[in-house]
């Protein structure tokens, strides 16, 4: 069990934490009328964002998958625009996934795609992040045996809440009570919002707790 | 006979589930007949008033005392609003806000005074709405000859005003549109059910008030305000909101009372009263308590009443209307005459005020005995006891009067003392009146809590029962001493306590409480010899609290939890394939969370090598299962296409699927819909031929099997004709009218006739098996035989393995020789021809059979959700195979234990087509004309015409209940040639696919009865939190729009399961029968 692995992920979260809510305060300063309800596009917009540019920094700055032979410029270049076309994908297939789950097809297209967008960069950009664009890597972390590191143990633990949040924010749309947060999106994005930063927050817990049980024979 | 005990069993929780309901509909569903009968001014017997009335001629059955009136509701108006106290020291933010009231009742005591208003529960606005005009009880469920809209078939006010020629004009709430449709000489509607909006009715009512008032077009104004009872849902009674509402309601009485002439009576009236919470439905104090004030410009009393009189009852408002406003009094009353009301004409003698309450009074009371006697005509809830004895009252009563109106005209005695007796006869009248309505209203206006809690309990019981049962599982002794004990304990019991209480015959025991202590004796019978039964699996994972977190327990639980809310309860459609999506998802991922997927792979180095072999070692199972489960969402979401609506969900627009062809205006739109469905029709026809050629049950040359080639397409056929009939009646000539009128009725016919006979034919022989006999013999073939009894049933289990493996080698030899090209091309008839989905079969074609009929019997442009429906359920049933065999060997017992997460899937699948095939559990949405397919002309009976209504409505239910031992069947169907003999042997094993279930009878009829329970329990424990929801929310808003029909259909939703999860084990035990003595003849004719 690597305490100082387990202390630069736990940073890297609180930087993670720090970047949501900052985006729900710093448009206010730019934009008028910036508020999460009201113009709840732009924040989904900047929200992403912030996420994705935290991913990036911190693959750049904690390097959770360092590798040990160089890579060539060329490689580089050949693995950054495979991430993005995996971005994109992943978008598109949450905006599949979420329609079919019962959002409006035809209506507040920009809203589902967003949505879709949030999602993605919570879980497909942490996992591009960490793990390259590398499919088979990916399946291997979402099994039961599949964590090799902290650093996949964290991305399950966020993930998993994040969609779970989701789905949960769904629940609240049929009542009746008229809240402006029951609009579609809203409630689902709030709720894939807390999903992640639980998911953030209580990852380096999860692991302190279960660091006898937790052996990583091999990096 | 095992199987008979499997049977006895289920029935026996079934019956224990519908007493259940039972019990429980006694004691909450009130219910009462509608009579249909109408007053009229003529049709009152021998009543002529006497005394001072004489002398109006033309009067109806009184003359009239107002000619016009202004009724204003206003809607949850308690007493306490309406009640001035101003000594009350701290006085509550809704008191004394309406002082208007105690001005008048102060000033002009003889002119105006306030009433205590009591209503009769269930106090929701509707049933108010109905009690206040028809003078009734009106319960829930009123049974009248209309089920589908809610207007008022009974006689009632509104009725005997239009029908006299009085001009009523309407204003607000819009429930009172649905009530009397077409009524109103004119009317302002206004949307009554957003609760939130506190102003648009009132504001609207306002509006319109005043300039009606003087325009003088009018004779009756009704105006029903809506704001108090909103500001009380909002807020609460005590609350700024409302002390606002109740000043403006101040003011508007007292606008009023300039607005009135001196031959107009004001009434101002609560519907019902509301908790400290606001709310109102139930029968507390609270809410039972309105008020009701009576003003006009001319003295309405004879002389200085009590400030503060006793309350009056609701319903007695009617009599005293119609009586007042010279009208017949409606049928249905119950209620008595006001008798203050009625003592006019006052400058005459106190003894005239007396002769003319007297008179009323006798109306009254004739024109109740005249129901009492038509109702217990019409239906025996009445006790009859005290039938007889309200009759003999009567009549006694009535002779009384007779006498006292004879002594008036000859003029005898003196004044004083023919009063006194006058009023001692108007009390008697009184008693008479009120002990009719009293018995009325305890048998139908009365929740029964005991009642209904030993409903509930007998029904967790039920489904705990069914709990037990499906964990335990094959562990479950099958024995007849453990299954049939319980009925016959039943049996027994029940006969036993009904001789000990005709011998105690002090206790009255009747049915409703005898049979509850029945159910729980053999319940609790069940329970103790369970606990006796000595290691049982169940004991250890009752104990496990964290199994209540798994994916599908979890799923449950929302499901349940759901229907306590009636947003949810509303949002079902959407709610219930939400719910199965996950569930599938969740299980899929979970598999492959688990490493299922993953083929594993014998290395030393343990979880490392998993890396280097990932990609190679996937199983192709992956990609499969992901595509089903696009293709599962994808049919849950096209399903919703076909939904329908409810009127709380006003953004909602009916799906156009549901109106039926003929209602198509534009000919080509018509004639391409009409294309679409039949090609829907065909591919599900054509789909069900190609998946029985695929197992090879096509082939035998049984009757079943010609019905099948020759019976199918002619089914659709006579469908399609039918449809292009009904479809353009109306464009038809009139010279083939009669013949268009016969084939509507013919088509319809012949599909049942011949789906009849499709049953009769597999009832009568369902193995479709086909055999083809070689000649050649090699050692490799012969069966070795048993060396006990021959033909019994331990050789059949011995021998038939065997005899199954052996013809599949020999196909397998003649392919791979490859003589006969036919053959070759029918690769996927190896299985023996069908013997390895012998079970399958059968039961594919009864759902076929039963989808066509019930497509029949559903608008014709539904046909797409049954072609969706049985896709979705075939994925499902992939998707579970796929998850069962990566979980479990083919031959381990694990296979014959249908999972809880199938169960559930299934079960979700079912409420969620109940939604897409057009229904909704309100009774406006049940789609009446299914009860004319094939009987144009209506009905003799009521029996055929509920049949064919309830397979309408129920028919995902009945689909997915009859086809869920398609869950059982489907993994051995699906099962993978086991590859374990590699090495020496190349031959790769066939698979046994569903003659496992043969080879061990006996785990065969445990995982039946497993399966029964396990989609019992599912279904039992949906409807227990349906009637728990109406049970603890009986005083809730929507408790009669919401929760009270959604529990009706989920009961009868769960009976039609049950019955049909039982025809299925039946129809099951059946092909069982048949295939074993279908190998019992096999085995005679190899011996010989
Ligand atoms: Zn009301
Ligand atoms: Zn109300």
């Amino acid at each position: 069990m690597d305490e100082t692995e387990l202390r630069r992920m736990s940073t890297g979260h609180v930087f993670c934490v720090i970047a949501v809510v900052l985006s729900i305060y710093i448009p206010t300063l730019f934009l008028d009328d910036f508020s999460f309800l009201g113009t709840h596009l732009s924040w989904l917009c900047i929200c992403s964002l912030c996420v994705i540019i935290v991913h990036i920094l911190f693959l750049l700055t904690l390097k959770p998958n360092a590798s040990s032979k160089k890579s060539s410029l060329a490689n580089k270049f050949n693995k950054l625009t495979k991430s993005c076309i995996y971005f994109l994908i992943s978008c598109f297939l949450f905006h599949g996934i979420i329609v079919l789950y019962g959002a409006p097809l035809v209506e507040s297209v920009a809203e589902t795609f967003l949505f879709a967008v949030l999602l993605s960069s919570f879980t497909t950009s942490r996992c591009l992040c960490l793990l390259g664009p590398n499919f088979p890597a990916w399946v291997r972390v979402f099994s039961k045996d599949g964590a090799l590191s902290v650093w996949d143990h964290s991305l399950q633990i966020t993930t998993v809440c994040s969609v779970v949040g989701a789905w949960l924010g769904a629940f609240p749309i049929p009542l009746d009570w008229d809240r402006p947060w029951q609009v579609w999106p809203i409630s689902c994005s709030l709720g894939a919002t807390i999903g992640y930063v639980v998911g953030l927050l209580i990852a380096p817990l999860w692991i302190y707790w279960n660091r006898k049980r937790l052996t990583y024979k091999s990096r | 006979m095992r199987r008979a005990h499997v049977l006895l069993f289920l029935a026996w929780v079934s019956i224990l589930f519908y007493s259940g309901i039972w019990i429980f509909t006694s004691g909450f569903l009130l219910m009462r007949i509608e009579l249909n009968n109408q007053s009229s001014c003529s049709d009152l017997p021998n009543s002529s008033p006497q005394g001072p009335l004489q002398q109006h001629p033309g009067a109806c059955w009184l003359p009239r005392r107002f000619d016009k009136a202004v009724i204003i509701i206003i809607d949850a108006l308690k007493y306490d609003f309406a009640k001035y106290e101003p000594g009350v020291a701290d006085p509550k933010l809704y008191q004394n806000k309406l002082p208007v009231i105690h001005q008048l009742t102060q000033s002009q005591p003889r002119n105006a005074l306030l009433y205590p208003f009591r209503a009769d529960p269930p106090t929701t606005t509707m049933q108010r709405i109905k009690g206040m005009t028809t003078g009734s009880l009106p319960t829930f469920v009123d049974v009248g000859s209309n089920f589908a809209s809610y207007a008022i078939q009974e006689d009632n006010l509104i009725h005997q005003l239009v029908e006299n020629g009085r001009r009523v004009v309407f204003m607000g709430d819009d429930t009172w549109n649905g009530l009397f449709p077409k009524k109103f000489y004119k009317s302002y509607f206004y949307p009554s059910f957003n609760v939130k909006d506190l102003h648009t009715v009132d504001n609207g009512i306002l509006q319109h008030l005043y300039p009606t008032m003087d325009s003088g077009d009018w004779d009756v104004i009704i105006a029903h305000f809506l704001g108090v009872d909103h500001c009380g849902h909002k807020h609460g009674p005590d609350h700024p909101e409302t002390a606002n509402k109740l000043t403006q309601m101040n003011q508007v009485i007292s606008s009023l009372v300039e607005h009135l002439d001196d031959k107009t009576l004001l009434l101002v009236a609560g519907d019902h009263g509301m908790t400290d919470t606001g709310d109102h439905g139930g029968d507390s104090e609270k809410e039972v308590m309105a008020a009701l004030f009576l003003y006009s410009k001319s003295p309405l009393f004879s002389h200085e009443l009590i400030k503060e009189p006793g309350p009056v009852p609701q319903v007695d408002l009617v009599p005293t209307l119609s009586l007042l406003l010279g009208l017949p009094i409606p049928y249905s009353n119950l209620g008595a005459i006001m008798p203050d009301l009625f003592s006019w004409p006052e400058k005459e003698s106190r003894v005239s005020a007396a002769l003319t309450q007297a008179s009323a009074f006798h109306i009254n009371a004739l024109q109740l005995d005249r129901f009492l006697h038509s109702y217990s005509l019409a239906a025996g809830d009445l006790p009859p006891d005290k039938l007889r004895d309200l009759k003999e009252l009567f009549s006694s009563l009535t002779s009384e009067y007779e006498q006292l109106m004879s002594e008036w005209s000859q003029g005898s005695g003196t004044e004083s003392e023919y009063e006194t007796r006058l009023q001692h006869h108007i009390h008697q009248v009184q008693l008479y009146l009120v002990q009719a309505r009293a018995m009325c209203m305890e048998s139908w206006a009365r929740f029964h809590p005991l009642r209904m809690i030993t409903g509930c309990a007998i029904l967790a019981a039920s489904c705990l029962l069914c709990y037990l049962a499906a964990e335990a599982g094959m562990a479950l002794d099958l024995s007849s001493k453990f299954l049939l004990t319980y009925p016959l304990f039943g049996v027994l019991g029940a006969g036993a306590l009904l001789t000990f209480g005709k011998w105690l015959s002090l206790i009255e025991w009747d049915s409703l409480s005898l049979w509850p202590l029945v159910i729980a004796a053999s319940q609790l019978t069940f329970f103790y010899s369970f606990w006796k039964q000595k290691q049982l699996p169940v004991r250890l994972r009752l104990r496990r609290i964290s199994l209540l977190f798994s994916g599908p327990c979890l799923i449950l639980i929302f499901r349940c939890g759901a229907l306590f809310s009636d947003s949810f309860v509303v949002a079902e459609g959407h709610v219930a394939p939400f719910l199965l999506m996950s569930l599938l998802i969740l299980t899929v991922s979970k598999l492959h969370w688990d490493g299922r997927l993953i083929i594993p792979t014998l290395s030393p180095l343990g979880g490392d090598s998993m890396k280097l072999t990932l990609s190679a070692g996937y199983r192709k199972d992956g990609p499969l299962l992901l595509l089903l489960l696009g293709a599962l969402t994808l049919c849950v979401r096209l399903s919703g296409i076909f939904h329908n609506c409810r009127e709380e969900t006003p953004d909602c627009h009916p799906s156009v699927f549901i109106s039926p062809l003929s209602n198509v205006k534009d000919p080509q739109l018509k004639n391409l819909s009409y294309l679409g469905c039949v090609v829907c029709l065909v591919a599900i026809v054509y789909l069900v031929r190609k998946w029985l050629q695929h197992y090879g049950n096509l082939n035998s040359s049984s009757a079943l099997v010609l019905y099948i080639r020759w019976g199918f397409p002619l089914i659709a056929v006579s469908i399609s004709c039918y449809w292009a009939l009904s479809a353009g009646t109306e464009d038809s000539l009139a010279r083939l009218r009669d013949l268009t009128q016969l084939a509507l009725v013919a088509f319809p016919r012949a599909v049942y006739s011949l789906a009849v006979l499709g049953f009769v034919f597999l009832l009568w022989n369902p193995v479709t098996v086909f055999m083809k006999r070689t000649q050649d013999s090699d050692a490799d073939n012969t069966v070795t035989t048993y060396g006990g009894a021959p033909g019994s049933q331990a050789e059949l289990l011995h021998v038939i393995p065997q005899i199954y493996r052996k013809m599949q080698r020999t196909i397998k030899s003649r392919l791979h020789h490859g003589t006969d090209e036919e053959e070759e091309k029918k690769g996927a008839a190896i299985e023996a021809y069908g013997l390895g989905s012998v079970y399958s079969a059968a039961m594919i074609v009864v759902l076929f059979l039963l989808t066509l009929v019930l497509l029949l019997l559903h608008s014709e442009r539904i046909t797409p959700a049954f072609l969706i429906l049985l896709l979705e359920a075939f994925v499902i049933l992939h998707i579970h195979s796929h998850v069962q065999n990566l979980y479990c060997a083919p031959d381990s017992s694990g296979q014959f234990s249908v999972p809880w997460y199938a169960v559930i899937a299934w079960a979700l699948a079912g409420t969620q087509w109940f939604y897409s095939t057009g229904h909704q559990p309100v009774f406006p949405a049940i789609h009446w004309n299914s009860a004319f397919v094939g009987f144009q002309e209506g009905h003799e009976n009521n029996i055929i015409p509920a049949v064919l209504v309830a397979a309408n409505t129920f028919s995902a239910h009945i689909l997915f209940s009859a086809g869920s031992s398609l869950l059982l069947f489907w993994p051995f169907l699906c099962e993978t040639p086991s590859k374990k003999k590699r090495g020496k042997k190349e031959t790769e094993e066939a698979p046994l696919m569903e003659m496992r279930l043969r080879e061990n009878p006996d785990k065969f009829s445990g995982a039946l009865l497993q399966l029964g329970t396990k989609y019992l329990f599912i279904q039992g424990v949906q409807l227990l939190s349906c009637v728990c929801a109406a049970m603890i929310l009986r005083r809730h808003l929507m408790v009669w729009k919401v929760f009270a029909p959604k529990f009706l259909f989920e009961a009868v939703g769960f009976t039609v399961s049950s019955v049909f999860l039982f025809l299925g084990i039946v129809l099951v035990l059946r092909v069982d029968n048949a295939v074993m003595s279908w190998f019992k003849s096999l085995i005679l004719q190899q011996q010989r």
